[in-house]
């Protein structure tokens, strides 16, 4: 017996760290957010400096409920997170209490109930959203168009205030139909796709994000330049959104070939909506997403062939929040059978990897 | 216990709450608290059947053959059943509009068929009527508070229509919480009973904690949910 110390593993460490993603996370939001915040100007920024403040107040009061340390769980970003992703998914002209409603589901409902960060089955950002959803339709379809700041049609501060807190500010503004919506609508009406797409904003606005949609439906280009930035820096893995973004792309095209009239082509699919905020942000959610590699993929292909599925043939225009919120659903199973190969066990040519 | 009444009534309202302790009868429980009024409704059939069950079948109990209890124990949950869903047909026809399809299916309510194996099966008819009235007073309660929470919240107001039920006398009860409420519709909707029935029972563990007893309640009879 050696009278040394001996040092256990790990020796090597990852820098790694749950404030370090959540913070690379965030930046790579930054630009969309940025700009979303200049399309929409003030309603959609008190809207977010509202949820931001309410998510960290619960997720604070959760954890001291809960005997846990405040400090260390409220610092690591994830809250901040779940409320910066909550605020993408909300029309920009949202009233105050829908904020706070969908901070206390996505912080209490959605993460705390289950144990907190690492434990929840569901992403909060999208529980909350289609709880508000589902709650109060009319105000969670009601989208204005942009009016960017500093510009004539831009909402003054005090107004905008005024107006998101129900004390009778007016607040002029077109409201609008989101381009999936508007889709949706004239194709119910019996129109064809050429003349419901007539007038509409082309594919390089929608590219850019210079249309009528939540925050994070807008800046396509943008949000998957952050996507791009997070893949590159390993914070997320490219599997599950090239897989989603690539089966949402195919089925569109497919049906888009079958049905020119009624389906509207992949580069609609995947610059509309939230496609690109879904697929880069939140299905890469490490929480509730599959750890497998083979796993993301059939995560990622099960989210793009249901949101395709629910936006063509569902009662709701857009389904990016649903088609997450059911993959969550399977990804225990998921993580179940679909299990890397074992070092050393389990030859190839048997093929089976997964037993 | 000293007093086995004490005891039956302290298990019933609270310590073995149907709904809060042993997680039965969840269907009723989660079907029918969109409102208040629809709760308190159900948990009085409800109670009707329990008691009369409980009476029945204690009576019956040396009659029963172990081997056919259960058939037996069902052929009396139903003809009870059918009695009270033709009570309320006749005389709270409003309501019965409201619960009628929950009505009958009281028959399939485990707690029903719980109380009368666990509990009539062996004890005297007074004791077993006394458990029935008990639990089904505590099964009321838990559904009266489940719907006025989800009431509240999903509508913003407390025992609308109450007078259907009881009454044109109760018209007072019928209250607008919050006046003109947009409505939480998630509330109304199943999610809604989950989620307010999940927040209660934590509510119940935490004055149980309280109270520092908590580990009686363990020890107690808690089935695992397999509410029908």
């Amino acid at each position: 017996m050696s009278s040394r110390t001996v040092i256990s593993g790990p020796y090597a460490h990852e820098k790694a760290s749950v404030r370090r993603s959540m913070t690379l996370v965030m930046l790579a939001l930054a630009p969309a957010t940025a700009f979303s915040f200049y399309l929409f100007a003030w309603p959609a920024i008190f809207l977010f400096l509202l949820i931001a403040a309410a998510v960290l107040a619960f997720e604070a009061a959760s954890l001291a409920i809960a005997g846990k340390p405040v400090r260390i769980f409220l610092t690591d970003g994830s809250a901040l997170l779940t409320g910066w992703l909550l605020a993408m998914s909300l029309p920009p002209s949202a009233p105050w209490w829908i904020g706070l409603a969908g901070a206390a589901i996505a912080i209490i409902v959605g993460k705390q109930i289950f144990g907190g960060l690492g434990q929840n089955i569901f992403n909060p950002a999208m529980v909350a959203r289609v709880a508000l959803l589902i709650s109060f339709p009319l105000e969670m379809t009601s989208y204005v168009e942009p009016t960017p700041l500093f510009s004539n049609l831009a909402p003054h501060f005090g107004d905008s205030l005024a107006a998101f807190f129900g004390l009778g500010g007016h607040v002029d503004a077109v409201s609008g139909a989101s381009i999936l919506g508007h889709i949706k609508t004239e194709l119910g009406r019996g129109a064809s796709l050429s003349e419901a797409l007539a007038g509409q904003s082309g594919l390089g606005a929608l590219g850019l994000g210079q249309v009528t949609g939540s925050l994070g439906e807008t800046s396509a280009a943008l949000l998957a330049l952050g996507g791009i930035f997070l893949i590159a820096m390993r914070v997320i893995s490219w599997r599950i959104p090239v897989a989603m973004l690539a089966t949402l792309a195919a089925m569109a095209s497919l049906f888009n070939f079958l049905g020119p009239d009624h389906y509207p082509n992949a580069a609609i699919h995947l610059l509309s909506g939230a496609s690109i905020l879904g697929a880069f942000f939140i299905a890469t959610d490490p929480v509730t997403s599959p750890v497998s590699p083979r796993g993301q993929l059939l995560f990622g292909m099960g989210c793009g062939a249901l949101v395709f599925i629910i936006r063509t043939w569902a009662g709701y225009p857009e389904g990016m929040a649903f088609a997450i919120l059911l993959m969550n659903a399977a990804t225990p199973l998921i993580d179940r059978y679909v299990r890397p190969r074992i070092f050393g066990h389990g030859a190839k040519k048997s093929g089976a990897a997964s037993k | 216990m000293s007093n086995p009444y004490a005891q039956i009534s302290r298990d019933g309202l609270w310590s073995n709450n149907i709904v809060f302790a042993q997680v039965l009868a969840l269907c009723p429980t989660l079907a029918v608290t969109g409102t208040a009024t629809n709760g308190l409704g159900m948990g009085l059939a409800t109670t009707a059947v329990l008691v009369m069950t409980g009476l029945l079948i204690s009576l019956l109990r040396n009659v029963i053959t172990p081997q056919v209890r259960i058939p037996a124990f069902i052929i009396v949950i139903a003809m009870v059943v059918t009695l009270v869903e033709m009570a309320l047909n006749a005389w709270v026809h409003e309501l019965y509009k409201v619960l009628g399809l929950f009505i009958p299916l009281i028959v399939t309510n485990c707690a029903i068929l719980g109380r009368a194996e666990a509990y009539a099966s062996k004890e005297n008819g007074a004791r077993a009527a006394f458990d029935g009235l008990m639990m089904g007073i505590g099964f009321t309660l838990a559904l009266v508070v489940l719907g006025a929470v989800r009431e509240i919240l999903g509508s913003g107001t407390l025992f609308a229509n109450a007078s259907l039920l009881l009454g044109p006398a109760f018209k007072h009860l019928e209250l607008v919480i919050i006046p003109d409420y947009r409505g939480f519709l998630l509330m109304i909707l199943p999610p809604g009973g989950f989620l307010v029935l999940g927040f209660l029972m934590a509510a119940k563990r935490i004055i149980e904690r309280r109270r520092g007893r908590s580990g009686a309640i363990e020890a107690g009879c808690s089935p695992a949910a397999h509410g029908a």
